[in-house]
């Protein structure tokens, strides 16, 4: 019978282990997969795969930044004298416009001639930058050069002030934007939660009676429950009008309206965590603290709060990485556009919110559906800075005592 | 007794996996094909289709994989998907389900009823910034457009943009119903949204196609004569080599009660 029992320690022990190894080395591999996958977008050219810019060969230009094409295809570069070439209207030509130059007859079967007709295109015109198929690229023709094309710079993915990830024929993967916007509309929930949760969490544990706090507390429990989703309808159809009207803006979707609906988010975490560390308090401390004729007020605050910052910070920390981390509600109130944010009261386009929005189109291992990935890795980087630091503070805050 | 009702359960499933086609794609569609596949199994009780979203792109290398017996599309196939098939060794068939007119709408209150392809696209791009620089009152634009991932986002961006790009920051929302919610309380708001979701919470605006001539109104009626411009085909693409197997579904979606449907969906019919 001691035996059996024995036998089964063993076995269960084993168990646990083998069950800890595994879900370790599984969290592992997932981070590696997410910067494996998410670093491949480096490798790739800024003109779109399987794509080539040609030229007519007696242009002088032989590259072109990202950035330049994109002008150029959105007309906004027009002068070839722009970007160091000879003056000159640019004349921008997409691939398909050669059907509705030629018929599917003229380009014979499995269009065997489209190369040759494409050469004819770019060789008529000196001002031209055709974006057309490789494969279809006129191999003979001496009429026609290729712009060199570089691979994506990580300048270009962490300076870039502009998310266009499907654009043709240099999509532009600025993820500066989407930083700035995650970081500040956490930034500012944590400002407004922070307030909020540590009062009600002071409230909760010192002033509320037993029988308040027997309903408060659950129900406040109860708010971390609902779905995001949920959070986000409220948001859009309640707090984005009423932003709107307060502050008199041209639109509800702000920044400011993320920050709100993150910090309601955000509360039920702060408050729970906060009010158990205070309510850890040891009864010694708070009665010798009465003992020496301090006020309840002066206890909370001279006491209570010191002894649980730990227990705070652990709090703001969760919270920061819900507010960091929380995607639907954000992607339904802050309007989603991509640029830089200079005040709380405009649209701005989080990390998380992008992920969701556009993954489900990305094509598996194309250059966006790799940028994707490297925004989830710059996500988790930045979690894991925030968790660092908080642990390191919550450590040096302890061991200076009280 | 759990035992045999898994099992029952399991077999079924595989039962019914046998027959049943699968049908993957563009968001747009998804409330047209589970209409029209509730009804198919109405008629053809042995038969069972399954129908998921995921966008146009997905539907398309689904097929390519042949995780999907139809992809729905709301764009033509690339041409490089296209060639992506060839490369394959296979050949994909395209009908033409519905028709679907994308409609220019602004909040109620907004004194503009009429706007040029050119101004959408100045608009859109971001040159004009002020309503009163079309006739409006002295406010400030704001446009709405779709996520990159939606095939509305790309199709409004080649028919009325002429293929230039958003302005940027522009705001993107993820889906046409928060469209409609966010411009119905936004004043100065201009966006686009598919004919069906029309409603008395935002106003179409009159569009023109021919530097200001003509001005139609978004309307069934409108797109189905071909005077209103902004109208987009919708499509099933499949394999040319599993045709049997998809024909039967392919003929009710054109068929008269199929055509129906679409109509009641709030698209245009083919017919």
């Amino acid at each position: 019978m001691k035996k059996l029992r024995k036998i089964t320690e063993q076995i269960v022990k084993l168990l646990l282990t083998v069950n800890g190894g595994v879900t370790s080395l599984a969290i592992l591999l997932i981070i590696v997969f997410l910067f494996k996958e998410g670093l491949g977008l480096f490798k790739n050219p800024s003109v779109e795969k399987g794509y080539v810019l040609c030229v007519n060969s007696a242009n002088n230009v032989e590259r072109l930044s990202s950035y330049e094409i994109k002008q150029i295809f959105d007309w906004k570069t027009t002068d070839w004298n722009e970007i160091g070439g000879n003056a000159g209207t640019i004349a921008p030509f997409r691939f398909e416009e050669i059907f509705s130059l030629y018929s599917d007859e003229e380009l014979g079967e499995d269009y065997s001639l489209l190369p040759e007709k494409l050469g004819e295109v770019i060789a008529k015109d000196i001002n031209i930058i055709a974006y057309i198929p490789q494969e279809f690229f006129p191999q003979n023709n001496n009429a026609v050069k290729i712009l060199t094309s570089e691979n994506i710079r990580f300048s270009d993915f962490f300076g870039g002030t502009e998310w266009l990830p499907t654009t043709t024929p240099s999509p532009q993967f600025g993820v500066f934007p989407l930083i700035l916007g995650t970081l500040w509309i956490s930034l500012f929930a944590i400002l407004i939660a922070l307030p909020l949760g540590v009062g009600v969490a002071v409230y909760l544990s010192e002033l509320a009676s037993e029988r308040v706090r027997k309903i408060l507390k659950p129900a406040i429990e109860l708010l971390a429950g609902i779905p995001s989703v949920v959070y986000g309808f409220f948001g859009l159809v309640v707090l984005v009008p009423l932003v709107q009207r307060t502050f008199n803006l041209p639109v509800g979707e702000t920044a400011f309206t993320g920050s709100l609906i993150l910090a309601i988010m955000a509360l039920p975490t702060i408050i729970t965590i906060a009010e158990d560390a205070m309510r850890n308090t040891p009864r010694a401390m708070r009665e010798a603290s009465l003992a020496l004729g301090a006020t309840h007020w002066q206890t909370i605050y001279k006491v209570i709060i010191p002894y649980s910052s730990s227990g705070i910070m652990a709090a703001i920390v969760l919270g920061i990485g819900r507010a960091i981390g929380e995607t639907m509600a954000v992607l339904m109130v802050t309007g989603n556009a991509a640029v830089i944010p200079s005040s709380l009261f405009q649209p701005i386009r989080t990390i998380p919110a992008t992920i969701a929005a556009e993954l489900g189109e990305a094509p598996v291992g194309g250059a966006h559906y790799q940028s994707l990935f490297l925004l989830g890795s710059i996500l988790f980087i930045i979690t894991m800075i925030i968790s660092i630091s908080a642990e390191f503070i919550s450590r040096r805050r302890q061991s200076k005592g009280i | 007794m759990k035992k045999t009702i898994l099992t029952a359960i399991i077999l079924t499933t595989i039962a019914l996996g046998a027959q049943a086609q699968r049908i993957k794609g563009s968001d747009t569609m998804l409330p047209l094909s589970q209409k029209e596949a509730e009804e198919f199994m109405n008629v053809n009780p042995s038969q069972t289709v399954t129908v998921t979203g995921g966008g146009s792109g997905v539907g398309i290398s689904a097929l390519l994989e042949g995780t999907t017996d139809l992809a729905q599309l709301s764009r033509k196939i690339k041409f490089d998907e296209k060639q992506k098939f060839q490369s394959n060794g296979k050949s994909v068939k395209e009908v033409i389900a519905a028709y679907d007119a994308l409609a220019i709408v602004t909040h109620p209150s907004n004194k503009v009823k009429n706007l040029t392809r050119e101004q959408l696209e100045d608009i859109f791009t971001g040159k004009i910034k002020n309503w009163k620089e079309v006739g409006g009152d002295d406010l400030a634009i704001v446009p709405y457009a779709r996520e990159t991932s939606s095939g509305t986002y790309e199709f409004f961006k080649e028919s009325v943009l002429k293929n230039k790009n958003y302005m940027t920051g522009i705001m993107s929302m993820p889906a046409t119903g928060a469209i409609i919610q966010s411009i119905s309380q936004t004043k100065g708001a201009i966006g686009y949204v598919g004919l069906a979701y029309l409603n008395q919470n935002v106003k179409a605006i009159h569009v023109s196609y021919d530097q200001g001539k003509t001005f139609v109104e978004p309307s069934v009626a409108n797109a189905k004569n071909e005077t209103y411009p902004i109208v987009r085909p919708l499509y099933y693409y499949y394999e040319s080599a599993s045709e049997n197997k998809v024909k039967l579904f392919i003929d009710f979606v054109l068929s008269t009660k199929g055509q129906q449907i679409v109509s009641e969906i709030g698209f245009i019919s083919v017919r």
